[in-house]
Parts: structure tokens; C-alpha cells; sequence
């Protein structure tokens, strides 16, 4: 989960990263009183999870509460690379700035460690550096046993090539950042810029943090930084269930039991669909080992609400489960969503393989449901959702 | 033969009673495999019977090793104790763990993994978040279901629950030396390349079966493996060619980044080291087919 800046800049006054003063608002008069508690001047700045905010025009300097107003009213709606802003925050003035740098901790799947990256080219896309001079990138990995204290952290300055007059200040800062890190249970924190001022501290001004949702039962405070408003309803809806779903923007619903097998089905889907109008999937979702009826109920419902769905693609392998389950559960799900009086008018393919298979389609044959089709292989039967989709459309 | 798992096996199961690991030791046990106790210091001296068979149940994995000579555990622990059962899987020195648990942190997956490294990775890890490995015929760890298929000539590695029982599924005519499911989170243990090597090793492994998904780079650096050491012909499938940009597809580790980790750049990578990558499943078991002429 990515959080918004000053979701970051809160997390990172909390474990000590030196950050100035800001709050976030909603509503152009709250950043009267936000900029009157800064003393009368702040920055306001657009609150969304895309770079690039200050050229397009989301950062602007407020020398008076009521410029602040004005701003809050320029920036609170504007869109910014397809991103509408709904939140600004009211920021303490910097301090003149003298330079700016860039420090992170992150994953680093491929060496499965993490990494610390840091340089004294700060305040730009760190990408961008990265490409253009890796030289000036320091990428220094480290063990999650031993972590980040004050010796680690001067490494990481010296690899930088940080100036002398700024290292022990920034090394104290990533210490800090290291603890937000590991706390927080977070995949990424980067602080760009970190920067230097004319009176000599050292301010992350900006930041970005992801969290670790495999880590949610041990931070009970990060179910509060979501941001209900922005998540597709169907997704909200599906969370709400447990149920493992995204959103697409096709037109066949997908269900399937396990991560590899419903992304495979996804492809599937997209190349019958080659033939059949360009229909694509309409869905990831998930729904694990189990399948019962009532698993399979919730899943239905999700799809079938959706308008975008023209057909439904049913994909199961029965490993430890047996398709005679998920076939009962199918037409159990079929019966549970009629008795709550949602009629299902849209048609289902359902293709079942492995353990009890010939069960499981006996008893999909015998329900003899006028809208659900069998067809025996994945290639074929997601053609067969795909025509139907098609055919819909 | 087979790579990592065999009839010699002696195989503890960390969690064995819970729920899951009740469910799934019996069905080890029913597909041949020697389970010869499994650990719970709550429950330490006690017994439990599958259908007949007596497992002890021992209070640490070091005293289970001692007693029985386990030398593979098979982890069904829940994602908060899941770090500490590892850990003691480590300092116990178990040749083997198999970590079946989904949902683990990556901070504690990170950590177990510095810390085998730092003991001096005399503990193979498996997982986290992945079926197991079964050797058809011989052996089973962890949640693979056994009568799929039988004991051949294809060795299979796979980030996919799943996808290892289709594509099994699809080729269970000719039958498996072993199959091995690495997880799809974003620190496992045991990589494509590790079971390509031990395939490559086999003496009775023809051909490899390798599946991977979207994320990360290490089915881009398999395939600089397998030009480089792989003689035997590998045939690859990859999942999640239409995955949204930033958007975790099931498993934790299922997600591209800006332009890394796609199923396009993966295919692309394994197809320049001359692996023949098919487009569904199906097609993949096809391509095999045809290579081993079955």
C-alpha cells in the first residue's frame, strides 16, 4: 500500500526523521487556520500518490493565510496526471535551502536483501539519476539481521560521497529512516528531497512510503492510511469479503482458485478474445484452496454486479479440492444468490479439471442450469466465454 | 532419483496440529511419505494417529532431529510464529524446510533468509508461500495433491500452486521425476535456478517444465542460467501477460513495477536462451510432448 506524503511525513515524525511541520485538509477555509498555526506562511501541496505534483502546478507558496485559501481552492480538484486532488497539506516554509539529496531503503528481490540507495543528486527523479549517472547512485545493501545503526549509516554516507560538513547529520537521519523502515513494516521509504539548509540542519521535505499488507496483523494503526475513498467499489466490496479481486477493464468475469491459474486464465482469456472482438478479462479473483459454496457465492456476486460483464469464466483445477465440491458449490451459489433475489441473466462458463472432475461435471449436468455452460479444457471454454462475451457486447 | 526429496526422506512437520497440518500430514502419509513426528512444545510427548500410523509429537525440531534423524520439516505455521519456527528450523541444521505458510511479512522472510545465510545456509528453504515439492511415487512435502501423476521423466519448477497441478495435469501420461513450488512471494528461499541445477543433475530428469509469473527479475536471470549451464531442454510458461501496471495479482510477489517484472520481458529473456515458451498451459505440455516424443 503506498501512502500519501503526509501519511509519510507523519510516519517519519514519529520514529524521528526530521521533517518540518504540516496537516493535512480537505477544504480550501481550513488552510486559513492550518497557515495561521505556521504563523501566517506555508506551502500547500497537492496530496497525490503520483510524481511530478510541483510541474504541474500542485505546490505553490502561500505568503499569507489568505493566499493560502486561494491556493487550497486552485489546487483542491485539479487533476494531476489523472489523479484528482481531494486533499492538500499545509506545510511549514523551508528554511533556504542549500542542497538536495536523495536517500532510500527498499527490497531488493533479486539479491533477496534490502538495499540502502543514497545521493547528493536529490530533489529529481531518482530514476532518471539511476540511467543517466549511476555513478552518483549509491546502492548499498543491508542485512535485515543486522539493520542500520550509526556505523552502517556513515558507510552508506561515505559510498554516497556525501560532504563532510553534512555526513554525520544525513547519517543520523538514514538511522532514523531505518527504524520508520523496519517499524513500519514498510517495503519502500525514500526521502527526496533530504535536504540541507542555510542554518545547517538537515529537513526531509519530501517523502514516500509503501507498507507491507502481508504485515497488517501486527500494525493495527495501518488500516487507518488507506484510502477507502479512492479504491474501486467492487474491490472495496470484494476486501470487504476476503476475496483476492482486481478490477480490469474487460468484459469476461474470471474466477479461479489459486494466483498462478487465474493470471494464467486472465492471458487465456485475452488471446480468445483476439478472435471474438478483442474481449478481455474483466477481473483477477481468486478464490483459494477451499471453493465452498459460499466462497463461490461471494465471488459470483462481486462479478456479476459489475456491469462491465458480459459472460463469466468459471476456471478450476481440483487439487486437493474436488470438483464435485466446487461444482455443488457452483450450483449452491447459483440457488443462494437467487433466494437474496439476484437474478443471474448472464451466462457462465465453467470449465472443471483434476480431482473428481467427471463428478463435478455430472453434477453440473444434472442441475442442467439453463445458463451455465461446461466446456472440459481451459483454451476451450475460455473461447467459449469470450464468444459469449462477444456475442453480448 | 529425484532433486531435494526422496522414499529416504524423513520428513517433521512444524504445525502438524493445527488444522492445515492435520489435513495435509495425512495426506503426506497417504501418498508414502515418511512423516516421522512432528514439533509443538505445547503438545511435546504426546501422539497423534492418522488412520493408524502413530506420529510422535516433539517439543523443538533439534530434539525430533535426534530422535528420528528427520532431515526435512514441512512448515504449517501461521504468518505471525511463521519467522520463529524458520528460525528454529535453522538452528536446528534440518537439511530441508519447506515453508507452505502464506502471508508471511517480507521484513520476517528477509530476516530468515540474512539469517540462514548467516549460519551458513546449511538449511535448503523452500518457500515461503509455495505447494511444496513431491517426488511422484516417493515422497510428498507439502500440499501438492499425489495422484495426479506418476514417477517420469519431467522435472517441474514452478512460483504456482496451481499452475504445477495443471501443467502435471496436462502432462501425467509421461510422469514426473520431481515437481518443486518456490513460492510467489518476493523473498523465497530455493529459486528457479537452484532446481534447475539439481535437474540438470538428475540422472532422471529429461526435461524441465518451468513456470514463473509476473515480478522481480529471476525468471530473466534463470534464463542466463540456463544458457549458461542447462543442457537438457527446458520449456517455460509464464503467467500474467495482461496484469495492470502496480497492481499485486494474488500473490504478494505477482506485480509489475513501472517497466520491470513483466510476463512479455520474462518470455522474451527465456526464449533468447533457447527455451521454447508457450502461450497457455496447454500449449506448454504440447511443446514438452514434442521434445520428449510422447
Amino acid at each position: 500500500m503506498d501512502l500519501f506524503e503526509y501519511q509519510a511525513r507523519d510516519l517519519f515524525a514519529k520514529h524521528g526523521v526530521p521533517v518540518l511541520a504540516g496537516e493535512v485538509i480537505d477544504t480550501p477555509e481550513a488552510a486559513r487556520e492550518a497557515t495561521e498555526r505556521l504563523g501566517g506562511k506555508s506551502v500547500v501541496k497537492a496530496q497525490v500518490k503520483v510524481g511530478g505534483r510541483g510541474k504541474a502546478g500542485g505546490v505553490k507558496l502561500a505568503a499569507t493565510p489568505d493566499e493560502a485559501v486561494a491556493r487550497a481552492t486552485d489546487i483542491l480538484g485539479m487533476d494531476i496526471k489523472g489523479h484528482t486532488v481531494h486533499k492538500v497539506m499545509i506545510a511549514e516554509l523551508s528554511p533556504e535551502i542549500e542542497a538536495e539529496y536523495y536517500v532510500s531503503y527498499l527490497l531488493d528481490r533479486t539479491n533477496r536483501t534490502f538495499l540502502a540507495m543514497a545521493s547528493v543528486q536529490g530533489g529529481m527523479d531518482i530514476e532518471e539519476v539511476a540511467e543517466k549517472t549511476p555513478e552518483a547512485l549509491a546502492k548499498v545493501p543491508v542485512n535485515a539481521v543486522d539493520g542500520v545503526d550509526i556505523v552502517k549509516a556513515r558507510e552508506i554516507v561515505a559510498q554516497a560521497n556525501f560532504p563532510a560538513d553534512v555526513a554525520e547529520g544525513v547519517a543520523e537521519a538514514l538511522v532514523t529512516l531505518w527504524d520508520t523502515f523496519v517499524a513500519e513494516d514498510a517495503l519502500l521509504v525514500e526521502v527526496n528531497p533530504l535536504v540541507k539548509t542555510k542554518d545547517g540542519r538537515i529537513l526531509a521535505l519530501d517523502g514516500k512510503v509503501s507498507l507491507d499488507e502481508n504485515a497488517d496483523f501486527r500494525q493495527p494503526e495501518h488500516e487507518a492510511l488507506e484510502d477507502k475513498a479512492a479504491a474501486n467499489p467492487l474491490e472495496a466490496a470484494a476486501k470487504a469479503k476476503n476475496l483476492n479481486y482486481v478490477k480490469l477493464d474487460g468484459e469476461v468475469g474470471i474466477i479461479g482458485n489459486g494466483a498462478g491459474l487465474v493470471m494464467s486464465t486472465l492471458d487465456v482469456v485475452a488471446y480468445a478474445g483476439e478472435n471474438h472482438g478483442n474481449v478481455k478479462p474483466a477481473n483477477f479473483l481468486d478464490i483459494g484452496g477451499g471453493a465452498s459454496a459460499e466462497v463461490m457465492a461471494n465471488g459470483l456476486e462481486i462479478i456479476l454486479g459489475d456491469p462491465d460483464v458480459k459472460s463469466v469464466f468459471v476456471n478450476v483445477f481440483g487439487g486437493i479440492t474436488a470438483c464435485d465440491e466446487v461444482a455443488n458449490g457452483i450450483v449452491q451459489a447459483l440457488e443462494l444468490l437467487k433466494s437474496k433475489g439476484e437474478e443471474v441473466t448472464k451466462p457462465l462458463v465453467v470449465r472443471l479439471d483434476g480431482n473428481n472432475a467427471e463428478l463435478g461435471r455430472k453434477i453440473l449436468s444434472d442441475a442442467n442450469h439453463p445458463l451455465v455452460q461446461r466446456v472440459d479444457t481451459m483454451d476451450g471454454a475460455a473461447d467459449k466465454a469470450a464468444e459469449l462475451a462477444a456475442a453480448a457486447k | 532419483m529425484a532433486i531435494f526429496l526422496t522414499k529416504d526422506s524423513k520428513v517433521i512437520v512444524q504445525g502438524m496440529t493445527g488444522a492445515t497440518g492435520m489435513k495435509h500430514t495425512k495426506l503426506m502419509l497417504g501418498d508414502g511419505t515418511n512423516i516421522v513426528g512432528g514439533v509443538n512444545p505445547r503438545k511435546a510427548g504426546t501422539s497423534v494417529d492418522f488412520d493408524g500410523t502413530e506420529v510422535p509429537v516433539f517439543g523443538s525440531v533439534a530434539e525430533a532431529m535426534e530422535k528420528t534423524g528427520a532431515d526435512v520439516s514441512v512448515l504449517f505455521v501461521p504468518p505471525a510464529f511463521a519467522k520463529a519456527a524458520v528460525v528454529e528450523a535453522i538452528d536446528a541444521e534440518i537439511p530441508l524446510a519447506v515453508v507452505i505458510t502464506e502471508g508471511i511479512a517480507v521484513h520476517d522472510s528477509a530476516a530468515f533468509w540474512a539469517y540462514a545465510g548467516s549460519k551458513g545456509n546449511k538449511t535448503r528453504i523452500i518457500g515461503p508461500n509455495c505447494p511444496g515439492l513431491i517426488t511422484p511415487g516417493q515422497s510428498n512435502a507439502g500440499i501438492i495433491p499425489g495422484d495426479i501423476t506418476k514417477p517420469g521423466r519431467i522435472g517441474l519448477v514452478s512460483k504456482s500452486g496451481t499452475l504445477t497441478y495443471q501443467m502435471m495435469y496436462e502432462l501425467r501420461d509421461i510422469g514426473f521425476s520431481s515437481a518443486v513450488g518456490i513460492g510467489g512471494d518476493p523473498v523465497i528461499g530455493t529459486t528457479h535456478i537452484d532446481a534447475l541445477a539439481a535437474f540438470e543433475a538428475d540422472p532422471e530428469t529429461d526435461l524441465i517444465v518451468m513456470i514463473g509469473e509476473i515480478g522481480g527479475d529471476a525468471e530473466e536471470r534463470a534464463a542466463d542460467f540456463i544458457k549458461a549451464n542447462v543442457t537438457k531442454p527446458v520449456v517455460g510458461y509464464v503467467a500474467g501477460f495482461t496484469a495492470p501496471e502496480g497492481k499485486t495479482m494474488g500473490h504478494a510477489g505477482a506485480i509489475v513495477s513501472g517497466s520491470s517484472g513483466t510476463a512479455q520481458a520474462k518470455k522474451e529473456a527465456l526464449e533468447a536462451a533457447g527455451v521454447k515458451v508457450g502461450k497457455t498451459p496447454t500449449e506448454t505440455a504440447k511443446l514438452a510432448r514434442e521434445i520428449l516424443g510422447a
